[in-house]
């Protein structure tokens, strides 16, 4: 690829993204997913839509090398709180949460080759009750 | 002006080549989606066949580069036609191994951590850094080799490629002499037995390459005189080599700790001894010094035999060196017998699996098509008026 | 992947590549600072773990059965490990028997990751994913792991296993997945939260408390005195790797 077709393809990659992104957030065409609780996250919804996966990053070395737990940006906590009433989990169907939402905007999740992508039993039974305190 | 049947048979070996690629590429990606599980390699012998032909091919290009170092470094100008070749062979090797190396990871989509996190500790990351300098340093020197206005750049280019080479097979023995822990490597003679065998690896391939291609292009490969001359310095490096590994074992032999694992590779742990002596020893590097020495055998098909079975003694030095240096269990209890579910006290055995056999052919094909789209698309060849002063030989 | 995603994605990884070629030289310079002596007060939530507190563990061999595998099979479940032993199988602590081979005494003793102050597998890692924690404990981020497996080859005590296929069954607190090298954490998840290694655990429901787990660096911890009292020794004492487990009765 030359150099200018290189720039025009990193242009039109954004313009499209920016498109998908604009369509999730006004579009009630966007994907429908049946997450357990309902009450707060833990950042409001269009800062969590456009940068959960910074606040993961983050959060994660803080976790993993400096040993800090009950962080505010957990992976295990997204995923104990979006889990699907039916069956506990994130991923399976696009009406299940992180996976519905990344199908639609065909960007890959990879967090779950490692991470369990089922809530903890402690987290379901808990499911009636809104809202986290952590 | 190339002949109709020298076009067919370029279109042909690189249509041989690129299927040999897409077959290796197709098996890497099996492992990738099944996991390791489908090679022989598991948590005893954690590098297997794929390493044996990555290690081989990065240290035969450092070797590759030994025609050209001698023309701009040591100044010797009737090897100065062929250092085109020479430099070409280089970074064809080079892609070649690190292909397969680089494929074999377990998460080979993450090589761009690779590339953005440096553990300056590292023997391994320092690697990363040599081989990606040898490439750029060998794109100036092909440059300067090939473009007339840049000749005088060739010598300084050429002795920085010198000294970046050797040092970077420094630091792929040490990837081995390095390993404190273990019985096998951790040995200062590792670096210095690496270039040796890198110097007669490397010359056996440019011998190859270099014969090959000539008959390719259908003339005589290299002026006698000379020819002669490369033919004696794969004699000295083959014997220089093997100088190295005797070196290597004996120091070993010495110390009584080792004498377990010495015995287990070169008498008792088959498949290892096996390789060692009748691989390497007398195939790899014997049967090549009686072709390369026989009054009888001066010609040029009696090189490429010889560095034919050099290239294959390496392959069995590697896997003794690699996979029967890892069969050979851990000491961490010495003076005890050991026993448990997860190999101790007991040399595990390693079966490569076709898929990592393919992946390894498949670094040899991608350095074979990079030779050979090199060769045809630069003048790579010696002038054709080496040939012409040198009128062919008994053949 | 599709076109548009593959782009993006190339594009970040030639701006992050040529990021690190400007920060690494910086971070290369970044040392930590070094804490006092003294005891270890607990942590505050959002305080990073600190080098006063040295993790480690002595392992009794004279109370340790042969044939009691309490401890691997505490392992395999917090960790959520199979617990086959098929050659390719994750093995993060595993039963040795020793067998002296001039008097024939006889020793059972569990093996796992000796968290070593100077880890070797620490040092041989090209993107830095086997680290250290400035409280000792030896890990692996997976997040930087690319599955080379040096880290492997160099380690002294064959403690590390890489993982050879998908993976299924994982515990939210520790994630694991193919194609990335694992060993024994310390339970670090619990650890944090002032808990106590499975292992250690289990040895003493059991019966045996063939295990200790404490502070090394703390002088009134269980682990000090009994280290302190008796002698033990170090797997590899040649190799000055400075253990964090230490074995008694070898």
């Amino acid at each position: 690829m030359t150099a200018a077709g290189f720039l025009r393809a990193i242009l039109a990659a954004t313009l499209l993204l920016a498109g998908s992104g604009a369509g999730l957030v006004a579009s009630a065409a966007g994907p429908a997913v049946d997450a357990a609780r309902s009450g707060p996250c833990v950042e409001d919804p269009a800062v969590m839509r456009r940068s959960h996966m910074d606040f993961l990053k983050h959060d994660r070395d803080d976790t993993v090398r400096r040993g800090i737990r009950g962080i505010k940006h957990s992976l295990s906590a997204c995923v104990d709180c979006h889990a699907s009433k039916a069956d506990g989990r994130v991923l399976g169907s696009e009406k299940h949460f992180c996976q519905g939402c990344h199908t639609y905007a065909a960007v890959k999740v990879d967090c779950f080759d490692c991470h369990a992508s089922t809530a903890r039993p402690s987290a379901t039974a808990a499911a009636a009750a809104p809202g986290r305190t952590r | 002006m190339e002949t109709r049947s020298a076009r067919r048979a370029f279109w042909t070996l690189l249509a041989a080549g690129g299927a040999v690629l897409a077959v290796a590429l197709g098996a890497a990606h099996y492992m990738e989606v099944h996991g390791h599980a489908v090679t022989g390699m598991n948590n005893q012998v954690v590098w297997g066949l794929p390493h044996v032909f990555a290690i081989f091919l990065i240290v035969a290009a450092s070797g590759a580069l030994n025609v050209a170092s001698i023309g701009s470094v040591f100044g010797e100008s009737d090897y100065k036609p062929h250092a085109p070749l020479s430099v070409l062979l280089t970074v064809a090797l080079l892609a070649g191994g690190l292909m397969v190396l680089v494929l074999d990871l377990g998460r080979p989509e993450r090589l761009v951590v690779a590339a953005t996190h440096y553990n300056f500790r590292s023997i391994f990351a320092w690697n990363m850094i040599l081989y990606n300098g040898l490439f750029a340093i060998c794109a100036l020197y092909l440059w300067a080799l090939l473009e007339r206005r840049l000749g005088r750049f060739a010598r300084p280019v050429g002795l920085a490629a010198f000294a970046w080479r050797v040092i970077l097979t420094t630091g792929t023995g040490s990837i081995f002499g390095f390993l404190v822990a273990r019985q096998a490597y951790a040995s200062g003679v590792i670096a210095p037995l690496f270039i040796a065998l890198s110097l007669a690896w490397g010359l056996a391939i440019f011998h190859l390459a270099q014969w090959g291609l000539a008959r390719l292009a259908g003339r005589e490969p290299m002026d006698a005189e000379l020819h002669a001359r490369v033919r004696r310095l794969l004699a000295i490096f083959v014997i220089a080599a093997l100088y190295f590994v005797a070196v290597h074992h004996l120091t070993n032999l010495y110390w009584a700790k080792q004498v377990a694992f010495e015995r287990f590779i070169l008498v008792s742990g088959a498949p290892y001894p096996a390789l060692f002596w009748a691989g390497y020893v007398v195939l790899g590097s014997l049967v090549p010094l009686v072709l390369l020495f026989h009054p009888r055998l001066s010609g040029a098909r009696a090189t490429a035999a010889a560095s034919v079975l050099v290239a294959l003694g390496a392959l069995a030095f590697l896997y003794v060196f690699i996979v029967g240096g890892q069969a050979f269990p851990l000491e961490i209890f010495p003076g005890y017998e050991a026993a448990s579910t997860f190999g101790d006290g007991r040399a595990d055995g390693y079966s490569p699996s076709l898929p990592e056999f393919l992946l390894g052919l498949g670094g040899l094909a991608a350095s074979f098509l990079i030779a050979l789209a090199g060769a045809r698309a630069l003048p790579i060849l010696a002038p054709a008026k080496v040939a012409i002063a040198a009128p062919a030989p008994a053949k | 992947m599709n076109p548009v995603d593959k782009r993006r994605r190339e594009f970040f990884g030639q701006a992050a590549a040529i990021a690190g070629a400007m920060i690494a030289p910086g971070l290369m310079l970044y040392e930590y600072a070094q804490a006092g002596d003294g005891a270890a007060r607990p942590r505050a939530p959002g305080e990073p773990v600190n080098s006063k507190v040295r993790w480690g563990m002595l392992i009794d061999t004279t109370k340790c059965a042969p044939g009691c595998r309490d401890c691997v099979d505490a392992c395999n479940r917090e960790n959520g490990l199979p617990g086959t032993t098929r050659a390719t199988d994750s093995q993060w602590i595993r039963k040795v028997d020793l067998k002296d081979l001039k008097t024939g005494k006889a020793v059972s003793l569990p093996v796992l990751c000796q968290h070593c102050a100077e880890p070797p597998c620490v040092d041989v890692c090209p993107t830095g994913a086997s680290f250290k924690r400035e409280d000792g404990i030896v890990l692996v981020d997976r997040h930087t792991c690319i599955g080379c497996r040096y880290c492997m080859m160099a380690c002294p005590y064959k403690a590390r296993s890489f993982v050879h296929e998908n993976t299924t069954g994982q515990s939210p607190d520790v994630p694991r997945g193919k194609g990335c090298v694992e060993s024994c954490t310390l339970c670090v998840h619990k650890v944090d939260k002032g808990g106590t290694p499975s292992c250690v655990e289990a040895c003493a429901a059991a019966g045996h408390q063939a295990i200790v787990f404490g502070d090394l660096n703390d002088p009134s911890s269980e682990i000090s005195k009994r280290v302190r009292a008796a002698a033990t020794t170090q797997l590899r004492a040649d190799l000055r790797t400075d253990n964090g487990v230490r074995y008694q009765g070898l």
